[in-house]
């Protein structure tokens, strides 16, 4: 038990991330409104993006912009005084995409409410059992 | 210009769906020639990389100039050239057929479908030729939020099926995404080839484990692998014609490529199949998959759902292929994507021209559809054949090479799996030959000559359809000339 305190603290950002992705996913799966269920799916789709933005964190580092100018780009470099930029960069993309499934899942929401009334699922079920 | 082509398949439909959506303000008539433009422009591209690839070897294209592991670099060798081929002719093909169903079901929204048709094929596109593992999220998040759009605009349930699948897919695509951080965090680099070229030094590593469990099962749900298949059914099912002939044969089929890339490229077979030790759970979840598709397929009173459901056991076909492990299998597995999007889009496009006429695809609607639509009914007989493997379709060379792969990996379940899906494929296509032949309209006047009540579907539909079911006995008579000029040199040779 001892040894297992300091591995969880030493990876806390993991730790992190899987508590927030089993959330979301626990809301997709049991929540019964479908508003409920995208809200899950945004925290899923926001646990990866957490944990893409801190496996670029390094200790003691700045953040990633020259000092020099455009004079000075050819001087040494060192990275290790630098966050790294790119995953930051990639998850930029990441909450495009993510943006864009919450806008296209609240529009089939819309068209969903405006056919049966409800955004209970089992409503739904029922109503289309009926038919 | 030649060199140009990988960019040209991406940026070419990209473009154009902007020039649709402009279009679709001006003169709604505009949008069709412009599609049917872009896509061939694409086809002839897709055929001259492939024909450089077969020449000179494999294609890397440096997107903006910007040399990899710092640029997205556009990577095409005989896997991808194929598979390209495929797309881009059955996105042309079907786009024609689809143009008169577009009109009759939805004239206001030509427009916008067309937009989402070739953006989804642009993403379908940028999967397969790109060679950066986090530039194919992106383009598997453009591919599906297209897809969600288009099986939206469908019938009444559609919007709570779309729904459904997008929930599933979000998470197959996140899953893929938490997979290359995992390669990233390992490796620190994003290239396919610069990963491949890192890792193996780092087998032993338990993130890569990770990485390579976590893409795999998120590529699982995309392409519908059997437990996670559930969003699929209802999804195509309740789409338009044109977007369900459109989906169904390419995206199942683009995630198998995907997966086959993994496997092949990224993590090599080494990685896979030896250190893993994992292929034989996957090939028997692949046995459950066959089994369950056949089954749940053979329950259905539902023309295109049965068929929804023929899919989720083909892919067990391509997915537990893939996984046994040696070249026979994997042949098989890259043959049958391709074979697999033709018999599909045939079938498919069947369903389409049936909804065009009988406004219905339950099995009731179908009697007396042999005489009424001859030329449709032949075709999905072609199809039916393929699906089944009768010898000269391609069906049968693909499932041929898969059985051989699993005799000699000694996989005796996934041989019985292959014959009892061919058996119970037989029982479901010949049930509706039965009803579509034999039972005759109710208002039977039994003249000697009674009036022929032909009422095929229009030639633009028919044609293509035709198109496609020649295709499908070419393509099964020119299976030596696949395998032995481009498939046997997709696969790496360490692959025995």
């Amino acid at each position: 038990m001892s040894e297992l305190i300091p591995t969880i603290i030493a990876k806390y950002n993991y730790w992190i991330y899987i508590t927030l992705m089993m959330i979301g996913l626990y809301a997709m799966i049991a929540k019964n409104n479908l508003v409920k269920k995208i809200v899950g799916m945004n925290i899923f789709q926001t646990a990866i993006i957490l944990y893409y933005v801190s496996i670029g964190v390094k200790k003691g580092a700045t953040i990633p912009i020259s000092t020099g100018g455009h004079g000075a780009a050819h001087e040494a470099v060192h990275a290790a005084d630098y966050l790294n930029p790119l995953p930051h960069v990639l998850m930029l993309t990441a909450i495009v995409v993510g943006v864009a499934t919450l806008g296209v899942a609240l529009a089939l929401c819309l068209r969903i409410y405006s056919r049966y009334n409800t955004l209970e699922e089992d409503e739904i079920l029922a109503q289309i059992r009926k038919k | 210009m030649s060199q140009q082509y990988p960019a040209i398949l991406v940026i070419v439909p990209l473009l154009s769906a902007f020039a649709i959506s402009i279009a679709g303000w001006v003169n709604k008539r505009l949008c069709f020639p412009i599609i049917v433009t872009a896509l061939s422009v694409v086809v002839y591209a897709s055929i001259g990389l492939l024909l450089t690839v077969l020449e000179k070897g494999v294609v890397i294209y440096h997107l903006g100039g910007w040399p990899p592991p710092v640029g997205i670099a556009y990577y095409v060798d005989h896997l991808n050239g194929l598979v390209l081929v495929v797309v881009a002719s059955v996105a042309l093909l079907n786009v024609i057929a689809a143009k008169k169903s577009i009109e009759q079901e939805f004239p206001d929204k030509a427009a916008p479908f067309y937009t989402l048709y070739i953006l989804m094929v642009t993403g379908l596109l940028g999967i397969v030729v790109t060679g950066d593992a986090f530039n194919l999220y992106v383009l598997l998040e453009i591919a599906a939020l297209t897809g969600y759009g288009l099986l939206a605009m469908g019938e009444e349930r559609a919007q709570l099926s779309s729904l459904n699948y997008l929930y599933m897919g979000t998470i197959g695509a996140c899953f893929y995404l938490l997979g290359v951080g995992y390669l990233y965090i390992v490796t620190g680099s994003l290239n396919m080839m610069d990963i491949a070229r890192l890792l193996p030094p780092l087998y032993q590593s338990k993130a890569v484990l990770a990485a390579f469990i976590i893409c795999m099962v998120g590529v699982w749900l995309k392409m519908a692998f059997f437990p996670l298949h559930s969003w699929l059914p209802n999804a195509y099912t309740h789409a338009t014609s044109a977007a369900s002939s459109l989906i169904a044969p390419l995206v199942t089929k683009v995630m198998v490529y995907v997966m086959i890339r993994l496997i092949l490229t990224i993590f090599t077979p080494e990685f896979a199949f030896a250190t893993m030790a994992l292929n034989n759970v996957v090939v028997w979840l692949a046995v459950i998959a066959i089994v369950m598709g056949a089954i749940l397929a053979l329950a259905e009173r539902n023309l295109k759902k049965m068929l929804t459901f023929i899919i989720v056991a083909e892919v067990g076909y391509m997915v537990g292929g893939a996984w046994l492990g040696n070249r026979a299998g994997m042949t098989g597995a890259i043959l049958h994507i391709v074979n697999d999007a033709l018999m599909t889009l045939c079938v498919f496009l069947v369903v389409g021209n049936i909804v065009y006429k009988v406004k219905g695809y339950a099995f009731e609607d179908l009697q007396g559809l042999f005489r009424k639509m001859p030329f449709t009914m032949g075709a999905f007989v072609v199809g039916a054949m393929s699906i089944i493997g009768v010898p000269p379709t391609c069906g049968f060379f693909s499932k041929w090479y898969l059985i051989l792969g699993a005799l000699q990996a000694g996989h005796y379940g996934f041989v019985a799996a292959l014959i009892f899906s061919s058996l119970v494929s037989v029982v479901l296509f010949f049930r509706i030959f039965e009803i579509c032949y034999y039972e005759p309209f109710s208002d039977h006047h039994g003249h000697d000559h009674p009036p022929e009540p032909m009422d095929e579907a229009p030639l633009l539909m028919v044609v293509p359809l035709l198109i496609v079911a020649v295709i499908l006995i070419l393509v099964g008579l020119y299976t030596g000339d696949i395998v032995n000029h481009i498939i046997k040199f997709a696969i790496p040779e360490g692959l025995v």
